[in-house]
């Protein structure tokens, strides 16, 4: 310590004591530097945002990921080659074969229009990329833009250094990631740019009160409502920070000026999307920002009558009539409601206040993965140290609580109730959690890094001296603002550090008060132990990106015992052979998991697909699937099934298979027809979810049992084969299948198709064909040669 | 949206008749009256006529909104549109009169009178295209 304050007393003159000494640049390098600094980390970590997303690209190959995206890349195919019209126009004739889907209408256009935009300009400056490295590379791309508007962000919170650090943070978060590596072409790629956009203008237009603001953040509103079914956050976000502020005390004109402009546009603006329609004004998620617009009004009007009337009755009738017309507002909202002119919450909202919702009444949201609640280790294991810098970081908000701090508590509070509910949610918390450890780690090291030293206590005093002089500091610490104690700074150097113009620092502000940091050593263990967490974060993130989020889930890899890698191309082998082996019109059923990966590698039609918004020809798909062969192939028939497609696991130990969604798929067939399929009849007397051969008799009859382990004991040599999914022995005799013909196979067994057979011509009913064929005659079978039955098309 | 829309700009005309003056001397009239007079008195030119405007577009609104309660509401889209462009307008002029009004320049550092009228241009503009788009 001692050292400390003597090198601090040889660095300085005599105005200000320092630990050690800032270069000294004139004021005019000093933000040159400052800026060339900022520019070069901006791009720096953008460029770490996006090759840090490229782990799955480099291992295997630019192709789409998961299950949505390949909708969208449909669509945007669709968009390219088609044109725009077309494809706002899109019917999609080959989705939910009977019914068919306006995909034009029922989608959100925002992401395939911003990568349309991104093919057409590369193509019109002779720059021809194919549009699947387009959209295989958006999410990376919006990352780095991602980083740029949380740099913006938390600037306008705190200063540029915790907008540099919220930056690198949210650059390199997996909780961001896992959405957005390079072939996750999904509608969250944009939409958390878009999101931090929006916020950050809603700041901008809040602090300076200007309507060009508002417009602006209701534009980017409006691209955002264009972009993901998650603008719904953005439209309660707001209206709730303007409801906090007014009932804070804290209503301005600047309040009025932004949110007005910003809601009334905004709405307009939110409508022309024709999948969100009329939702702005009929639907309950959105009746909280027009309740806030016309509180807002009314609140404005009332401030300004308040301020020119002197009679003080008159200002208790001024209130209550904002309490009675408020409270009236809401009672003909909830009337309305009831009247069923405002449409309550949809289930999907819904389910996020009453936790058990979904599980009882729409078995679909619940068989989601990802809408159930996540764990703890998933907080650390997306957001390591920054799970643990976030709180300080929101009580850091507190302190200070100026108007835009308000707007990043309620976020962080809502973000963390809803992530805490839904994994999926945990993408709206990571912005926040990065832009509040940024604010706390960038204090720590503001504190610790500032040189100035706090005037020792002069021996000769006592130790009560000493405790006036901090009670007293503390208080004048509390009353100052940081921004008027930069101020005095800079006075007191101009003015009494004449000799050695030094510019004050924009990044350190303290004044030299009696309690601070002493010496260079504490300084320098703080420092180095923050660097340390930093860089650890460096390595967790990158660690957690490569290993968990950069597989694509269409290649499945595994690792030899020498540590070579093998591929397993399953998918791809089973989409080829029906892209390449069946009529183009050859329908083809599964559950709805794969619907969008088939019609997008496939390109056949299919009966239902990820977009479930029939739940009734879902749960019909799920019938023909737990119910027996002669009860399922009228069904089958009907929908004029081609093939049947079927993901088994059992081989090979993939664990999503059919046989691990089926219960699912009885719950949701229950749901439309619970007196044909029954859960119950799926399990044993004792209770147990069996596949070998203790299962029931209605599940070894049901039609995906017998798909699923056709043939499986011909692998074994006849005897029972062990299933290394379910980790029992499968079925002692293979099911014999009478209304199907196995059509195709893949290598490891993951994907099988079966080909429906057509109606016997001499109108005998299949399993007598069967039988026929294999010489088992029956008393009254016809003496005819047996037409070739199930030849192929 | 339409019925608290409209009392919503109702409200709001309301407070654009108030007037932004001094507070008025404790006479034995009624606070009404007070209002009144000291608005007449007080405002300056410009923003009455401002305040004229933001008169009209609340008439406007008001009598849309009867037509579609009274009648029928059947190109709903037509209604939202034109409801919103009034209630949009109504808005943006507002904001204008907050910003120009010569008592609250401490309020808006960033905002001059004629950066405030730029401000209402774009936004006016941006309006009438969405509404144009959303008439149908």
């Amino acid at each position: 310590m001692s050292t400390g304050i003597s090198s601090g007393r040889g660095a300085s003159g005599p105005g200000t004591r320092t630990a050690y000494r800032l270069p000294t640049l004139s004021a005019e390098a000093n933000k040159n530097v400052l800026s060339l600094l900022r520019l070069i980390i901006i791009f720096l970590i953008a460029g770490a945002a996006v090759s840090s997303r490229l782990f799955a690209v480099v291992r295997h190959e630019s192709i789409i990921h998961e299950f949505d995206p390949w909708f969208n890349f449909r669509a945007t195919k669709v968009l390219t080659t088609d044109g725009f019209y077309r494809f706002w126009n899109w019917f999609d004739a080959t989705a939910w074969y009977p019914l068919g889907r306006a995909a034009g209408g029922t989608a959100y256009p925002g992401l395939m229009v911003t990568s349309g935009a991104i093919y057409n300009l590369f193509h019109s400056l002779n720059i021809p990329v194919d549009i699947r490295n387009i959209c295989v590379l958006l999410a990376p791309a919006f990352s780095g833009l991602t980083a740029w508007a949380t740099y913006m962000f938390t600037a306008a919170m705190k200063d540029d250094a915790a907008g540099l650090l919220a930056a690198a943070f949210i650059g390199i978060a997996p909780g961001y990631i896992s959405r957005s590596v390079a072939g996750s072409y999904d509608n969250e790629a944009i939409a958390i740019f878009l999101l931090m956009m929006t916020f950050y203008l809603w700041i901008k237009a809040l602090k300076d009160g200007s309507a060009l603001w508002g417009v602006a953040t209701a534009l980017f509103y409006f691209y955002m409502v264009a972009a993901w079914g998650g603008y719904v956050f953005i439209t309660n976000m707001i209206p709730l920070h303007a409801l906090v502020l007014i009932l804070m005390g804290r209503f301005s004109s600047r309040l009025y000026v932004s949110y007005s402009s910003f809601y009334a546009l905004g709405t307009l603006a939110s409508m022309q999307v024709p999948f969100v329609g009329f939702q702005p004004v009929r639907t309950s998620e959105h009746m909280a920002a027009l309740g806030v617009f016309g509180l807002l009004q009314l609140v404005a009007f009332v401030e300004l009558v308040r301020s020119h009337v002197p009679s003080k009755q008159f200002k208790l009738l001024l209130v209550a009539f904002v309490v009675a017309v408020a409270a009236l507002a809401f009672g003909a909202l909830v009337a309305l409601t009831y009247a069923g002119y405002v449409a309550p919450w949809t289930g999907r909202f819904y389910s996020l206040w009453d936790t058990a919702y979904a599980k009882k009444h729409i078995p679909i949201i619940a068989s989601v993965s990802e809408h159930q609640p996540p764990a703890w280790p998933a907080f650390f294991f997306d957001l390591e140290m920054l799970i643990f810098l976030f709180p300080v970081g929101v009580f850091l908000l507190f302190k200070e609580l100026r108007d835009e701090h308000v707007f990043v508590i309620i976020y962080a509070v809502m973000a963390s109730y809803f992530a805490g509910v839904m994994v999926r949610l945990m993408l709206t918390l990571t912005p926040v959690v990065c832009v509040s450890a940024a604010i706390a780690m960038s204090t720590l090291l503001q504190t610790y890094l500032d040189p100035k030293e706090p005037t020792p206590v002069v021996e000769g005093e006592g130790t009560d001296a000493v405790e006036d002089a901090r009670s007293s500091t503390r208080a004048s610490a509390t009353t100052t603002t940081a921004g008027s104690r930069r101020a005095a700074v800079a006075e007191s150097l101009s003015s009494t550090d004449s000799d050695l113009l030094r510019p004050a620092s924009p990044v350190f502000g303290g004044s030299s008060s009696k309690f601070g940091v002493f010496g260079l050593d504490s300084r320098f263990f703080v420092t180095i132990y923050s660097l340390l967490l930093l860089l650890v974060f460096v390595l967790h993130c990158t660690f957690v990106t490569s290993t968990a989020y950069s597989s694509p889930s269409v290649v499945l890899a595994s690792r030899n015992a020498d540590g070579s890698q093998h591929i397993i191309d399953d998918f791809r082998e089973a989409y080829y052979w029906l892209r390449q082996n069946t009529a183009s019109d050859a329908k083809v059923m599964s559950w709805w998991d794969y619907g969008y990966q088939i019609s997008g590698m496939a390109d056949r039609p299919t009966l239902v697909d990820n977009n479930t918004w029939n739940n009734t020809h879902i749960a019909t798909v799920g019938k023909a699937m737990c119910s027996n062969e002669e009860r399922s192939y009228p069904i089958l028939r009907k929908h004029d099934v081609d093939y049947v497609l079927i993901i088994f696991g059992g081989l090979l130990g993939f664990s999503g298979d059919d046989i691990n969604k089926y219960l699912w798929m009885i719950r949701i067939a229950q749901g439309v027809w619970p007196d044909e399929v029954r859960e119950i009849d799926y399990f044993t007397p004792q209770g147990q979810y069996k596949v070998d051969d203790g299962a029931t008799k209605t599940m070894r009859e049901s039609l995906l049992y017998k798909m699923s382990y056709y043939r499986f004991n011909d692998l074994f040599g006849g005897r029972p084969g062990m299933d290394r999914v379910r980790q029992t022995p499968g079925p002692t005799k293979s099911p014999e299948l009478d209304h199907l013909d196995e059509a195709f196979t893949s290598e490891n067994w993951i994907v099988r198709i079966y080909e429906v057979k057509k109606p016997d011509a001499l109108g005998r009913d299949l399993p007598g064909v069967k039988a026929f064929e294999g010489g088992k005659r029956r008393k009254r079978a016809f003496a005819l040669p047996a037409p070739a039955a199930g030849g192929k098309k | 949206m339409p019925p608290k829309g409209a009392r919503a700009s109702t409200s709001a005309a309301a407070k654009s008749r108030s007037s932004a003056s001094t507070p008025a001397s404790t006479s034995k009239q009624s606070p009404l009256s007070t209002l009144y007079n000291s608005y007449v008195d007080n405002t300056p030119k410009r923003l009455k006529v401002i305040d004229a405007f933001l008169v009209f577009l609340m008439l406007s609104g008001i009598i849309q909104f009867i037509y579609c309660a009274l009648i029928t509401n059947f190109p709903f889209n037509s209604f939202i549109a034109g409801f919103a462009s009034t209630v949009g307008q109504f808005v943006l002029a507002a904001s204008l009169r907050i910003q120009a009004n010569p008592e609250n320049g401490k309020t808006f550092p960033a905002v001059s009178p004629e950066r405030a009228f730029g401000d209402f241009l774009f936004g006016s503009v941006i309006l009438h295209f969405f509404v144009f788009n959303f008439l149908g």
